[in-house]
């Protein structure tokens, strides 16, 4: 049965369970609502919870694991002979895969009746071109061990789907029972819907903890295998980046200094374009704007904050750039190219304008109003207020929120590629084109990439190093940010 | 009404600090001052009293211009000190609240050391010429709020980190630091426990040697106790503005007197 079916079943099982508890408790209160431990519905939730969620929990761990099994079933029948010298027994699997599939394509387009596709042999039936009539597309011949593999493959796959059905149906049945028959009047059906909620919440959280986990993880596996290749010392302390592919030969330099300095030059000019502006605008609007500007203001600021990044890197190309390079660099001898580290950071800075200023907008404006009265009734003019009491009192919260910004600005990737470049370059001048962390773990991912290089795996180091950076970060924030708060309240 | 303990202490002077006239102040369309005409003495305490919602804060707070920071309040009519007019266009609200401090209802302590909260007015009005000087201010203003001994020895430690009846006391430190003439203070009490409440009520008493104090409060023994002008607001209007000793003891009117009585509130 198809899994969208299960989860009907379940779902209306549900609803049916849902009345059937709440009847029963109604039931064994004799009718009477105010003689039940909870309300009426916390009996049909219990009810249908107690069938719903076990029902779905081994539908999905069910799921993850049927293809593993299978898989590792029908790869140990392959025989030696079936892979041949220069593949390897997961590509042969995937063509087993393939072939699978296409039975079943076929069997549901009526081209082939069940019985055929369980029984044809490579002997007697062109299976590719077979297949191919009916849209599947194979690469080689069918050859009668992959053929076989594929029909036990599907042989499996079925039986394993009936088991499931049934025992996730059976399971959901069992659950329901098990519940209905606790369903009385003094039964805390409450307490026990109040706890499964808890417990949803708890795994909601653990799949999000988890996934950081998976994702450093698999980070720290191709950096691993990065290293064996590649000097680490080269990686962080070399200068040259210089990576060649595989058509070109030759060796590959990875040297990691002059991604850093782009990515924390362009960091820097963007902070310091979005930090001043930002800050200063969410002081205009939090303490000097009237409510009907704050509140044309505040969402049209935010719009920047909804502009995806690549119309900014059209923008920084389109624009910024050529203004630069025509008005500034050129003039004073500065370049004469338009894509620098200039462009990229103005207009980076420019995107990061309203995350400082929409949350420093709101912190400000948390402060309480009596910090403010106390300070103007000592005869302090507006700006020393806020200078002297408002803003320290922020503090926190706008450390907070600049951290925020340098982080997305460090994990930036579209306005540097088309507003400083992708040449890795160590160079002061800020209008000579640079380029970021971001950007090369893009174009060494992008093409034809063979991944057990050290051209391919580099990124894996880059994206780990990015990484470590922004957690540094996060840690800082969370550092200055306890530091205050000791001191402020 | 046994408990109240009357003060029979004498003014001190006659000399006028800030006089009211028909003053009128509008929340919007509410009228909430009608026709207020009230003379505060220089030197001594005068209280107000009334029922909540009664206009006696928003009075308060007009005579050091705080209502200017409220979009939608108006003030009408006159009121001088020194007699000079304070919402005339020349006058600078911030130099005013200057010469008229404030105490709030809430301790409202910065969120900076205790030195720092203490030095803040007097180095926004660049009243200390070096570091030695702001150092006696606040030593005199800790002092003059005694709370001088119960801090001296932990001057950086945050202003927010004392108990209530001590920041309240900071506080006081804080508006005295800065000399005002004036002290206005809305019900300063009403956040503490008796034994910081007889405290604050001590230092009242100190302060006006020095200035003319304004007090808005609930509660009638603490006007007794403190004040030797009180003035009773309801609904918006001054009902009776006397010696407190008279209004307590011999009310001209009845409403004064039903509300001192506890009949109405």
């Amino acid at each position: 049965m198809p899994v969208i079916w299960i989860l009907t079943l379940i779902l209306v099982f549900s609803i049916i369970g849902f009345f059937l508890g709440r009847a029963r408790a109604m039931t064994s209160a004799g009718g009477d609502m105010r003689s039940l431990h909870s309300l009426p519905s916390y009996y049909g939730y219990n009810s249908a919870l107690f069938l719903a969620v076990p029902s779905l929990i081994l539908l999905g761990l069910w799921l993850i694991l049927q293809p593993i099994y299978i898989e590792s079933r029908i790869s140990s029948l392959l025989p030696e002979t079936a892979i041949s010298e220069d593949t390897t027994r997961s590509l042969v699997m995937s063509d087993v895969r393939r072939v699978a599939e296409g039975l079943d394509v076929a069997v549901d387009q009526g081209a082939m009746t069940a019985d055929e596709a369980r029984n044809i042999r490579t002997e007697f039936v062109d299976v590719r071109e077979r297949l191919g009539s009916v849209g599947v597309a194979l690469g080689s011949e069918v050859d009668a061990p992959i053929l076989n593999a594929a029909q036990q493959y599907r042989e499996l796959s079925s039986t394993m789907n009936i088991v499931m059905t049934v025992l996730v149906l059976a399971l959901g049945a069992a659950g329901l029972t098990f519940s209905y028959v606790r369903t009385d009047k003094d039964f805390r059906a409450r307490n026990v819907v109040e706890s499964v909620i808890k417990g949803l919440l708890i795994l909601a959280s653990t799949i999000a903890i988890l996934t950081t986990v998976g994702i450093v993880f698999s980070m720290l596996f191709e950096t691993r295998n990065f290293f064996t290749q590649y000097n680490w010392v080269e990686f962080f302390f070399g200068t040259v980046w210089d990576p060649s592919f595989s058509g070109r030969g030759g060796l590959s330099e990875f040297g990691l200094i002059p991604l850093l300095w782009g990515t924390l030059y362009i960091s820097f000019i963007a902070l310091s374009v979005a930090v001043p502006i930002g800050l200063f605008a969410a002081i205009y609007m939090s303490e000097y704007a009237s409510p009907r500007m704050r509140s044309f203001a505040k969402p049209v600021i935010e719009v920047l904050a909804g502009i995806p990044t690549i119309v900014y890197g059209l923008f920084a190309l389109i624009t910024v750039g050529p203004f630069l390079r025509d008005f500034i660099a050129e003039p004073m001898g500065l370049g004469s190219s338009s894509s620098s580290v200039m462009t990229a950071g103005l207009v980076m800075g420019i995107m990061l304008i309203p995350f400082v200023s929409s949350l420093s907008d709101d912190i400000i404006n948390a402060v309480p109003q009596a910090m403010r009265d106390g300070s103007f009734g000592l005869g302090a003019t507006h700006s020393e207020t806020i200078r002297q009491v408002v803003i320290p009192a922020a503090l926190p919260g706008i450390v907070g929120a600049i951290l925020l910004a340098t982080s997305r600005a460090i994990g930036e990737t579209m306005i540097v590629v088309l507003g400083a470049g992708a040449a890795a370059k160590l160079d002061l001048n800020p209008f000579e084109a640079m380029t970021t962390v971001t950007v090369k773990i893009v174009s060494q991912l992008t093409g034809d990439t063979d991944f057990s290089s050290p051209e391919t795996l580099v990124a894996f180091a880059l994206g780990l190093t990015l990484f470590v950076m922004t957690l540094g970060l996060n840690v800082l924030a969370l550092y200055i940010v306890r530091k205050y708060r000791e001191q402020y309240e | 009404m046994n408990d109240m303990r009357l003060t029979e202490r004498a003014v001190d002077t006659n000399q006028l600090k800030i006089t009211a006239r028909d003053v009128q102040v509008f929340y919007g369309d509410n009228h909430a001052i009608k026709d207020v005409t009230v003379d505060i003495q220089d030197k001594t305490v005068t209280a107000f009293i009334g029922p909540s919602g009664c206009g006696k804060s928003t009075f308060l707070r007009c005579l050091n211009r705080m209502n200017d920071t409220i979009d939608i309040c108006r003030v009408e009519g006159k009121i001088l000190l020194d007699d000079e007019d304070i919402y005339d266009k020349r006058v600078d609200p911030v130099q005013l609240r200057a010469k008229v401090g404030m105490v709030f209802q809430k301790p409202n302590p910065f969120p900076k050391s205790i030195y720092d909260n203490v030095a803040y007015g007097p180095k926004i009005h660049g009243l200390a010429r070096s570091k030695t000087e702001l150092d006696e201010i606040v030593e005199t203003s800790l002092r003059r709020a005694a709370l001088w001994d119960e801090v001296k020895d932990r001057l950086t430690a945050p202003g927010t980190g004392l108990s209530g009846g001590q920041q309240q006391r900071l506080c006081i430190a804080r508006a005295v630091a800065t000399s005002p003439e004036v002290l206005l203070m809305d019900e300063p009490c009403s956040a503490l426990d008796p034994i910081a409440t007889a405290q604050v009520e001590e230092l009242i008493d100190d302060l006006r040697s020095r200035f003319s104090v304004v007090i808005v409060t609930h509660s009638m023994q603490q006007a007794a106790r403190v004040s030797q002008k009180t003035a009773f607001f309801h609904l918006g209007n001054l009902v009776e503005f006397d010696d407190t000793t008279k209004i307590f003891t011999n009310p001209e009117d009845p409403r004064t007197e039903s509300y001192i009585t506890g009949r109405i509130g």
